[in-house]
Protein backbone atom coordinates (compact mmCIF):
# COMPACT_ATOMS: atom_id res chain seq x y z
CA UNK A 1 0.00 0.00 0.00
CA UNK A 2 2.76 2.40 0.95
CA UNK A 3 4.99 1.29 -1.91
CA UNK A 4 2.10 1.76 -4.31
CA UNK A 5 1.68 5.36 -3.12
CA UNK A 6 5.37 6.09 -3.67
CA UNK A 7 5.19 4.39 -7.05
CA UNK A 8 2.23 6.57 -8.06
CA UNK A 9 4.05 9.81 -7.25
CA UNK A 10 7.19 8.71 -9.09
CA UNK A 11 5.22 7.78 -12.21
CA UNK A 12 3.15 10.97 -11.98
CA UNK A 13 6.33 13.06 -11.76
CA UNK A 14 7.72 11.24 -14.80
CA UNK A 15 4.50 11.94 -16.70
CA UNK A 16 4.58 15.68 -15.90
CA UNK A 17 8.31 16.01 -16.67
CA UNK A 18 7.99 14.18 -19.99
CA UNK A 19 4.99 16.35 -20.93
CA UNK A 20 6.95 19.53 -20.17
CA UNK A 21 9.93 18.22 -22.15
CA UNK A 22 7.54 17.39 -24.99
CA UNK A 23 6.26 20.95 -25.37
CA UNK A 24 9.67 22.62 -24.94
CA UNK A 25 11.92 20.63 -27.31
CA UNK A 26 12.59 22.45 -30.61
CA UNK A 27 13.22 19.17 -32.46
CA UNK A 28 9.88 17.50 -33.38
CA UNK A 29 11.35 13.99 -33.24
CA UNK A 30 12.40 14.51 -29.60
CA UNK A 31 8.90 15.80 -28.86
CA UNK A 32 7.42 12.58 -30.23
CA UNK A 33 9.78 10.44 -28.15
CA UNK A 34 8.93 12.34 -24.94
CA UNK A 35 5.22 12.00 -25.73
CA UNK A 36 5.73 8.23 -25.99
CA UNK A 37 7.37 8.28 -22.53
CA UNK A 38 4.30 10.17 -21.30
CA UNK A 39 1.98 7.54 -22.80
CA UNK A 40 3.88 4.74 -21.07
CA UNK A 41 3.56 6.60 -17.75
CA UNK A 42 -0.19 6.92 -18.28
CA UNK A 43 -0.36 3.22 -19.08
CA UNK A 44 1.31 2.44 -15.74
CA UNK A 45 -1.24 4.67 -14.01
CA UNK A 46 -4.07 2.75 -15.71
CA UNK A 47 -2.54 -0.46 -14.33
CA UNK A 48 -2.52 1.11 -10.86
CA UNK A 49 -6.23 1.79 -11.35
CA UNK A 50 -6.77 -1.88 -12.36
CA UNK A 51 -7.71 -1.02 -15.93
CA UNK A 52 -5.61 -3.73 -17.59
CA UNK A 53 -7.34 -3.64 -20.97
CA UNK A 54 -7.09 0.15 -21.29
CA UNK A 55 -3.42 0.02 -20.26
CA UNK A 56 -2.58 -2.50 -22.99
CA UNK A 57 -4.63 -0.64 -25.60
CA UNK A 58 -2.88 2.58 -24.60
CA UNK A 59 0.49 1.07 -25.48
CA UNK A 60 -0.65 -0.73 -28.64
CA UNK A 61 -2.83 2.02 -30.13
CA UNK A 62 -1.24 5.22 -28.83
CA UNK A 63 2.42 4.45 -28.33
CA UNK A 64 2.40 1.89 -31.13
CA UNK A 65 0.16 3.04 -33.95
CA UNK A 66 -0.55 6.75 -33.53
CA UNK A 67 2.95 7.85 -32.52
CA UNK A 68 4.56 5.81 -35.31
CA UNK A 69 2.25 7.71 -37.69
CA UNK A 70 3.42 11.04 -36.22
CA UNK A 71 7.07 10.02 -36.39
CA UNK A 72 6.62 8.83 -39.96
CA UNK A 73 5.04 12.13 -41.08
CA UNK A 74 7.73 14.20 -39.32
CA UNK A 75 10.51 12.25 -41.00
CA UNK A 76 8.67 12.37 -44.34
CA UNK A 77 8.35 16.18 -44.23
CA UNK A 78 11.94 16.75 -43.03
CA UNK A 79 11.04 19.76 -40.87
CA UNK A 80 13.39 22.35 -39.45
CA UNK A 81 13.48 22.99 -35.70
CA UNK A 82 10.64 24.98 -34.19
CA UNK A 83 12.16 27.41 -31.69
CA UNK A 84 8.90 29.09 -30.75
CA UNK A 85 9.08 28.01 -27.12
CA UNK A 86 12.73 28.79 -26.36
CA UNK A 87 13.10 32.10 -28.23
CA UNK A 88 12.97 35.44 -26.42
CA UNK A 89 10.20 37.99 -26.83
CA UNK A 90 7.51 35.45 -27.61
CA UNK A 91 4.62 37.11 -25.79
CA UNK A 92 2.28 34.19 -26.58
CA UNK A 93 4.22 32.07 -24.12
CA UNK A 94 3.20 34.29 -21.21
CA UNK A 95 -0.42 34.46 -22.33
CA UNK A 96 -0.45 30.66 -22.59
CA UNK A 97 1.15 30.22 -19.14
CA UNK A 98 -1.40 32.61 -17.63
CA UNK A 99 -4.34 30.81 -19.24
CA UNK A 100 -3.04 27.36 -18.32
CA UNK A 101 -2.43 28.49 -14.74
CA UNK A 102 -6.02 29.69 -14.64
CA UNK A 103 -7.26 26.30 -15.88
CA UNK A 104 -5.22 24.41 -13.28
CA UNK A 105 -6.42 26.69 -10.48
CA UNK A 106 -10.02 26.37 -11.60
CA UNK A 107 -9.95 22.56 -11.84
CA UNK A 108 -8.02 22.10 -8.59
CA UNK A 109 -10.23 24.52 -6.67
CA UNK A 110 -13.30 22.60 -7.82
CA UNK A 111 -12.34 19.60 -5.70
CA UNK A 112 -9.49 20.60 -3.39
CA UNK A 113 -11.56 23.02 -1.31
CA UNK A 114 -14.59 20.80 -0.87
CA UNK A 115 -14.64 18.65 2.25
CA UNK A 116 -14.10 14.92 1.83
CA UNK A 117 -14.81 14.85 -1.87
CA UNK A 118 -12.87 12.27 -3.83
CA UNK A 119 -10.68 11.11 -0.97
CA UNK A 120 -11.92 7.52 -1.05
CA UNK A 121 -9.87 4.60 -2.29
CA UNK A 122 -10.57 1.75 -4.70
CA UNK A 123 -12.47 -1.07 -3.03
CA UNK A 124 -11.57 -4.73 -3.40
CA UNK A 125 -14.51 -6.09 -5.38
CA UNK A 126 -13.72 -3.78 -8.29
CA UNK A 127 -10.41 -5.47 -9.10
CA UNK A 128 -11.86 -7.35 -12.11
CA UNK A 129 -13.57 -4.28 -13.54
CA UNK A 130 -11.01 -3.52 -16.23
CA UNK A 131 -10.31 -7.02 -17.53
CA UNK A 132 -10.73 -7.90 -21.19
CA UNK A 133 -13.65 -10.12 -20.25
CA UNK A 134 -15.78 -7.48 -18.53
CA UNK A 135 -14.96 -4.77 -21.12
CA UNK A 136 -15.75 -7.17 -23.95
CA UNK A 137 -19.07 -8.10 -22.34
CA UNK A 138 -20.07 -4.46 -22.00
CA UNK A 139 -18.88 -3.59 -25.52
CA UNK A 140 -20.80 -6.37 -27.23
CA UNK A 141 -24.04 -6.05 -25.26
CA UNK A 142 -24.83 -2.60 -23.90
CA UNK A 143 -22.54 -0.61 -26.18
CA UNK A 144 -22.89 -2.68 -29.36
CA UNK A 145 -24.35 0.16 -31.45
CA UNK A 146 -21.64 2.75 -30.59
CA UNK A 147 -19.06 0.01 -31.21
CA UNK A 148 -20.40 -0.54 -34.74
CA UNK A 149 -20.57 3.22 -35.30
CA UNK A 150 -16.88 3.41 -34.36
CA UNK A 151 -16.04 0.93 -37.10
CA UNK A 152 -17.95 3.12 -39.57
CA UNK A 153 -16.01 6.16 -38.31
CA UNK A 154 -12.68 4.39 -38.84
CA UNK A 155 -13.76 3.36 -42.34
CA UNK A 156 -14.76 6.94 -43.17
CA UNK A 157 -11.44 8.23 -41.78
CA UNK A 158 -9.54 5.68 -43.88
CA UNK A 159 -11.30 6.75 -47.08
CA UNK A 160 -10.84 10.42 -46.18
CA UNK A 161 -7.12 9.99 -45.57
CA UNK A 162 -6.62 8.27 -48.92
CA UNK A 163 -8.50 11.07 -50.71
CA UNK A 164 -6.67 13.85 -48.85
CA UNK A 165 -3.14 12.48 -49.16
CA UNK A 166 -3.51 11.39 -52.78
CA UNK A 167 -1.54 13.31 -55.36
CA UNK A 168 -3.77 15.51 -57.50
CA UNK A 169 -4.03 14.31 -61.10
CA UNK A 170 -2.78 17.17 -63.26
CA UNK B 1 -5.79 -8.23 2.09
CA UNK B 2 -4.69 -4.62 1.99
CA UNK B 3 -6.82 -2.19 0.03
CA UNK B 4 -5.99 -2.23 -3.66
CA UNK B 5 -5.10 1.41 -3.88
CA UNK B 6 -4.63 4.01 -1.20
CA UNK B 7 -4.17 6.88 -3.61
CA UNK B 8 -7.10 9.29 -3.33
CA UNK B 9 -9.09 10.23 -6.41
CA UNK B 10 -8.05 13.87 -5.93
CA UNK B 11 -4.47 13.10 -6.87
CA UNK B 12 -5.45 11.48 -10.14
CA UNK B 13 -7.65 14.48 -10.97
CA UNK B 14 -4.87 16.93 -10.08
CA UNK B 15 -2.35 15.07 -12.28
CA UNK B 16 -4.88 15.05 -15.09
CA UNK B 17 -5.49 18.80 -14.74
CA UNK B 18 -1.74 19.50 -14.83
CA UNK B 19 -1.21 17.37 -17.94
CA UNK B 20 -4.19 19.04 -19.62
CA UNK B 21 -2.77 22.51 -18.93
CA UNK B 22 0.63 21.51 -20.29
CA UNK B 23 -1.21 20.48 -23.44
CA UNK B 24 -2.96 23.86 -23.51
CA UNK B 25 0.39 25.68 -23.21
CA UNK B 26 1.77 23.61 -26.07
CA UNK B 27 -1.22 24.29 -28.33
CA UNK B 28 -1.02 28.04 -27.65
CA UNK B 29 2.74 28.49 -28.02
CA UNK B 30 4.08 26.04 -30.60
CA UNK B 31 4.09 26.95 -34.29
CA UNK B 32 4.69 23.52 -35.79
CA UNK B 33 1.26 22.10 -36.70
CA UNK B 34 2.36 18.52 -35.96
CA UNK B 35 3.45 19.44 -32.44
CA UNK B 36 0.13 21.24 -31.92
CA UNK B 37 -1.54 17.95 -32.88
CA UNK B 38 0.60 16.08 -30.38
CA UNK B 39 -0.43 18.51 -27.65
CA UNK B 40 -4.07 17.81 -28.51
CA UNK B 41 -3.30 14.11 -28.07
CA UNK B 42 -1.78 14.89 -24.67
CA UNK B 43 -4.98 16.70 -23.65
CA UNK B 44 -7.12 13.76 -24.82
CA UNK B 45 -4.95 11.44 -22.74
CA UNK B 46 -5.31 13.54 -19.61
CA UNK B 47 -9.09 13.37 -20.00
CA UNK B 48 -8.79 9.60 -20.46
CA UNK B 49 -6.94 9.42 -17.14
CA UNK B 50 -9.82 11.27 -15.46
CA UNK B 51 -12.34 8.86 -16.97
CA UNK B 52 -10.42 5.76 -15.89
CA UNK B 53 -9.90 7.17 -12.39
CA UNK B 54 -13.61 7.88 -11.98
CA UNK B 55 -14.43 4.45 -13.43
CA UNK B 56 -12.21 2.73 -10.87
CA UNK B 57 -13.40 4.80 -7.94
CA UNK B 58 -17.11 4.52 -8.73
CA UNK B 59 -16.94 0.85 -9.69
CA UNK B 60 -18.63 1.54 -13.03
CA UNK B 61 -17.23 0.22 -16.30
CA UNK B 62 -18.77 3.02 -18.41
CA UNK B 63 -15.74 5.26 -18.02
CA UNK B 64 -13.39 2.66 -19.48
CA UNK B 65 -15.75 2.03 -22.40
CA UNK B 66 -15.74 5.77 -23.08
CA UNK B 67 -11.92 5.76 -23.03
CA UNK B 68 -12.01 2.98 -25.62
CA UNK B 69 -14.17 5.14 -27.90
CA UNK B 70 -12.02 8.22 -27.28
CA UNK B 71 -8.98 6.20 -28.42
CA UNK B 72 -10.77 5.11 -31.60
CA UNK B 73 -11.79 8.69 -32.38
CA UNK B 74 -8.26 9.92 -31.58
CA UNK B 75 -6.80 7.41 -34.01
CA UNK B 76 -9.17 8.58 -36.77
CA UNK B 77 -8.49 12.22 -35.91
CA UNK B 78 -4.72 11.77 -36.01
CA UNK B 79 -4.87 10.02 -39.38
CA UNK B 80 -7.10 12.68 -40.98
CA UNK B 81 -5.18 15.55 -39.38
CA UNK B 82 -1.82 14.28 -40.58
CA UNK B 83 -3.25 13.78 -44.08
CA UNK B 84 -4.41 17.41 -44.04
CA UNK B 85 -0.94 18.51 -42.86
CA UNK B 86 0.67 16.56 -45.72
CA UNK B 87 -1.72 18.18 -48.21
CA UNK B 88 -0.91 21.65 -46.82
CA UNK B 89 2.82 20.93 -46.90
CA UNK B 90 2.51 19.88 -50.54
CA UNK B 91 0.88 23.22 -51.41
CA UNK B 92 2.78 25.68 -49.19
CA UNK B 93 6.06 23.87 -48.32
CA UNK B 94 5.56 24.65 -44.61
CA UNK B 95 3.68 23.41 -41.56
CA UNK B 96 4.20 26.64 -39.62
CA UNK B 97 0.73 27.67 -38.46
CA UNK B 98 1.69 31.38 -38.62
CA UNK B 99 2.14 31.07 -42.37
CA UNK B 100 -0.99 29.03 -42.98
CA UNK B 101 -3.55 31.84 -42.99
CA UNK B 102 -5.42 30.93 -46.13
CA UNK B 103 -8.78 30.95 -44.38
CA UNK B 104 -8.19 34.26 -42.59
CA UNK B 105 -10.33 37.10 -43.90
Amino acid sequence: MQTENVFFYIVAAFAVISAIMMITRPNPVKSVLFLIVNFFCLSVLYLLLRAQFIAVVQIIVYAGAIMVLFLFVIMLLNLEDDRSFVERGNYRKFVALFLAGGIVFEILSSFMFSEGAGSGAVSQEMSDLGTVESIGKALFTTYLFPFELTSMLLLAAMVGVVVLAKKRAE
Amino acid sequence: MAPLSAIPLNHYLALSAILFSIGVIGVLTRRNAIIVFMCVELMLNSVNLTLVAFSAFLGQITGQILVFFVMAVAAAEAAVGLAIIIAIFRNKQTVNIDEINLMKW
